[in-house]
């Protein structure tokens, strides 16, 4: 609880700001003033990086209700129903998130709106955390709705008061599409004054608009078609595509970041930026392309613009040149385009690599170090956790989108059928199953399935920085809600055998596991521990840390294969081994760091030795 | 203030990189530059490897270094400063930070820390500034400021006034320990003036 109100008021005295103030703000920082000032009364948003801190900042500006839905279809059927009542209202998450929104965003293309609608998509090329690299620029043509791509911060304010404008001038929701080095990238901001919608509040009954039956729908399709249309008039007018005239060799089309990595490369060189990203300005185009000797497309990822310019019978040259996979950089951008020799660069030299971890004292690395010893096909998830399939814990087989584990557990035993009994275990998180887990569930319960389902409840969102979720019971503006109770909720669904353990103690709940995947009926084993970061596990009192009784280890290095980031491998020469008294022939012994134990004691069991105790206890 | 200057953080996740970048790019800012800071939150944040890119100068396009063109790097830990190497020059200066953090290889013994982090950079003609914040910060009592030691010390090498740097420091520090903060700040300023009145 201390954590989400403390970090509240961390945002909330970052967040006051005087208007014509010049502040450094993140990308995320200033689209969540940019509501501000664009007057957004409803925010929803599930937490995703890199859109997370867009709604954390945004809860603490005053006359805004942000929140976190369970997931990104209700965030955006949240805020279109504040459209649907006047008021101005953002959806925000990240790239895939979008996948889960798509099917509200299709039909509200369809509706329009009445309060101005703004989805922000914040891509993540590169994959710095994620799991694809989808572009998601292709939704708005899909979707047939305009988008508009800020390249930096101060843009990225501007442009989200922009897109309420063009929402409630056109009747459509519109998407602002960021990627991490927009989101993540902090620059110059000015502070500006609060406008007001043009809609007014109220509920207004509007069948043919909101009510999307076919013989509506189809009506609806034509208007969709008029207002694209009257879009393409308006981009080509629009201030944000604008002509940056300079030599005339070299002309780029660019947008996004891809725009400031070409200003860096060829300043000299003239541009086209695209403000808007859909639907596109032809006859700028033309123009532009009509002028330059030479015209390049600088885009991330997929040959979004190249395409639309090569069908307008323009040639240029693109993903020839340009990489269609991972970020660009005004480096790639400059040798791609120029064919320059790569700089002499310093080579890379082998070193350790030093991958990401679970904390000391995480409550999912017992449970995992558990399920290894089961030998089973570990359907996994989105979260933390899913660190879990590195060495050594090396226990997670699959992990494809949130909420996929249940589904593709079952789908396993219903390919294995009893074979399968035993084998498969799916696992997914507190807040990951109450964003697409239930219905998951539902499907094993109904369809008469075994599935033996663990949910680790570590009370949070840990992988995108605590934030509360349904299950917690915390609303992201720090107010106490109704925590929904995931063990009812299982029997709710049907499942007969719920059993809640604490996965420190992992020898327990491994008698645990193994007994219930062996049930012929669904079983959910519910790992309840909070998180390790949380202020109420981080700032506890009395912990007991442990230490390693040098005396005692014989160097089995049992106690290395939980991962833990406390405990450190110290080799030893023979010289050094009998020195401290070992055989000759022993390699080394463990140490426990204090600085990052936290008493979990985790580790204690796995040493039949017993050189792991707690300070104080027995010499250590 | 014509060219822009690029400085590049690294370190491991939970050592207070995000926190240190944003006080140095609010100093820059204040001193009346452009800025632009670039950094990745979520999967890297797990004790792995982090990185914050800084650029300031008159006017900012890229938020991110080129290979190749850092001017300065501070490296939380020792052994990160070896992994990005490809980012650095021949005329790169590397503060450098002694205290070693052993990742999880080397920690379950699949690995070794290699014994020789700053020879490796002084090697390749890199001018390297070692200095150990860790036990900077320790005598001060808070352990936890390493990173304000750091931004000290680089700010040594900066033409910024330190009046910025304490003003942005008292801006953003909680008053409990802005005391400490300060006082490592000044700490790490001295150690590096003194590292580069001896060497010169």
């Amino acid at each position: 609880m201390i954590t989400y109100i403390s970090l509240f008021y961390v945002n909330l005295m970052k967040n006051k700001h005087n208007i014509g103030d010049k502040v450094l703000l993140s990308g995320n920082e200033a689209i969540a003033r940019g509501a501000f000032e664009a007057g957004v009364k409803v925010a929803s948003a599930y937490p995703g990086t890199p859109s997370t801190e867009i709604l954390e900042n945004l809860c603490t500006y005053v006359g805004v209700y942000a929140e976190w839905a369970p997931n990104e279809k209700v965030a955006l059927e949240v805020a279109l129903g504040a459209s649907f009542a006047g008021a101005r209202a953002l959806a925000t998450m990240k790239h895939v998130g979008l996948n889960v929104a798509a099917d509200p965003l299709f039909t509200a293309a369809y509706t329009g709106v009445k309060g101005g609608l703004v989805i922000v998509t914040a891509d993540d090329p590169e994959m710095h955390s994620s799991q694809n690299e989808q572009d998601n620029r292709n939704y708005a043509y899909a979707a047939k709705v305009p988008m508009l791509e800020p390249s930096d911060a101060s843009e990225a304010k501007e442009f989200l008061k922009t897109a309420y404008r063009i929402s409630e001038e056109f009747d459509t929701p519109v998407l602002l599409r960021t990627t991490t080095r927009v989101a993540h990238v902090k620059g110059m901001v000015s502070i500006g004054r609060t406008e007001g919608s043009s809609a007014t509040l109220g509920i207004e009954k509007m069948p043919e608009k909101f009510v999307m039956l076919p013989a509506h729908a189809r009506k609806r399709r034509v208007e969709l078609e008029k207002r694209i249309t009257r879009l393409r008039e308006f981009a080509e007018t629009f201030p944000e595509n604008r002509i940056e005239w300079g030599d005339k060799q070299r002309g780029f089309v660019a947008s996004g970041v891809s725009y400031l990595y070409v200003k860096e490369a060829f300043p000299e060189a003239s541009v086209l930026k695209l403000g808007m990203a859909y639907p596109f300005p032809d006859r700028m185009i033309n123009d532009f392309a009509s002028q330059v000797k030479d015209l390049f497309i600088v885009e991330e990822l997929d040959p979004f613009i190249e395409t639309h310019v090569r069908a307008m019978g323009i040639a240029c040259k693109g993903k020839e040149l340009i990489p269609a996979m991972g970020e660009l950089n005004s480096y790639i951008v400059r040798r791609s385009i120029s064919g320059e020799a790569a700089a002499d660069l310093f080579a890379p030299v082998p070193i350790p690599m030093r991958p990401p971890n679970l904390c000391a004292g995480c409550p999912h690395r017992g449970i995992f170090h558990a399920i290894a010893k089961l030998k089973v096909f570990v359907a996994g998830d989105i979260g933390c956790y899913t660190l879990a399939a590195l060495k050594p814990l090396s226990s997670m087989d699959s992990c494809v989108c949130m909420g996929a584990s249940i589904g593709t557990a079952f789908g396993m035993e219903k390919a294995l059928g009893k074979d399968a009994l035993g084998k498969i275990v799916a696992v997914i998180g507190d807040s990951t199953f109450m964003h697409s887990g239930i219905t998951g569930l539902i499907d094993v319960v109904y369809n008469r399935g075994f599935s033996t389902v663990i949910i680790l409840d570590n009370r949070t969102t840990g992988m995108t920085g605590h934030q509360p979720n349904p299950s917690t019971g915390m609303t992201l503006g720090g107010e106490e809600g109704t925590a929904i109770d995931i063990e009812a909720l299982c029997r709710a669904i049907g499942v007969k055998h719920v059993v809640t353990i604490d996965p420190h103690q992992h020898e327990s709940a491994e008698k645990i596991l193994r007994q219930e995947i062996e049930r012929p009926e669904p079983s959910v084993i519910i790992t309840k521990a909070p998180c390790a970061l949380l202020p109420e596990i981080k700032k506890k009192k009395d912990k007991k840390l442990y230490t390693v009784h040098e005396k005692n280890c014989t160097g089995c290095r049992s106690c290395l294969k939980i991962g833990c980031p406390a405990i450190e491998w110290v080799p030893l020469t023979p010289e050094e081994a009998e020195q401290m008294g070992f055989k000759k022939t022993q390699k080394g012994h463990s140490s426990i760091n204090p600085a990052i134990c936290i008493g979990c004691g985790q580790c204690a069991p796995l040493c039949k030795f017993k050189a792991i105790v707690t300070i104080g206890e027995g010499n250590g | 203030m014509g060219k822009t200057t690029n400085l590049f953080l690294c370190g491991v996740g939970g050592q207070g990189i995000l926190l240190a970048s944003e006080i140095i790019s609010s100093a820059c800012m204040k001193a009346g530059y452009d800025i632009k800071q670039s950094e990745v939150h979520g999967m890297a944040q797990r004790g792995g490897s982090v990185v914050a890119h800084l650029r300031f100068g008159e006017k900012v396009y890229s938020p991110l270094i080129e290979p190749g063109g850092a001017d300065i790097v501070v490296s939380f830990e020792l052994l990160e400063a070896l992994r990005y190497l490809p980012y650095m020059n021949r005329h790169t200066r590397v503060i450098v930070n002694t205290q070693k953090i052993l990742p999880a290889p080397v920690a379950t013994g699949m690995d070794t820390y290699p014994p020789d982090v700053i020879d490796q950079l002084l090697q390749r003609g890199i001018s390297v500034l070692p200095i150990d914040a860790y036990a900077i910060a320790r005598a001060a009592g808070e352990t936890r400021a390493v990173n304000m030691v750091l931004v000290g010390a680089l700010s040594a090498l900066l033409v910024l006034e330190e009046k910025i740097f304490l003003e942005v420091i008292s801006e953003r520090i909680p008053e409990k320990i802005r005391k400490v903060n300060t006082d490592v700040f000044r700490k790490g300023k001295e150690s590096l003036k003194g590292m580069l009145a001896t060497s010169q």
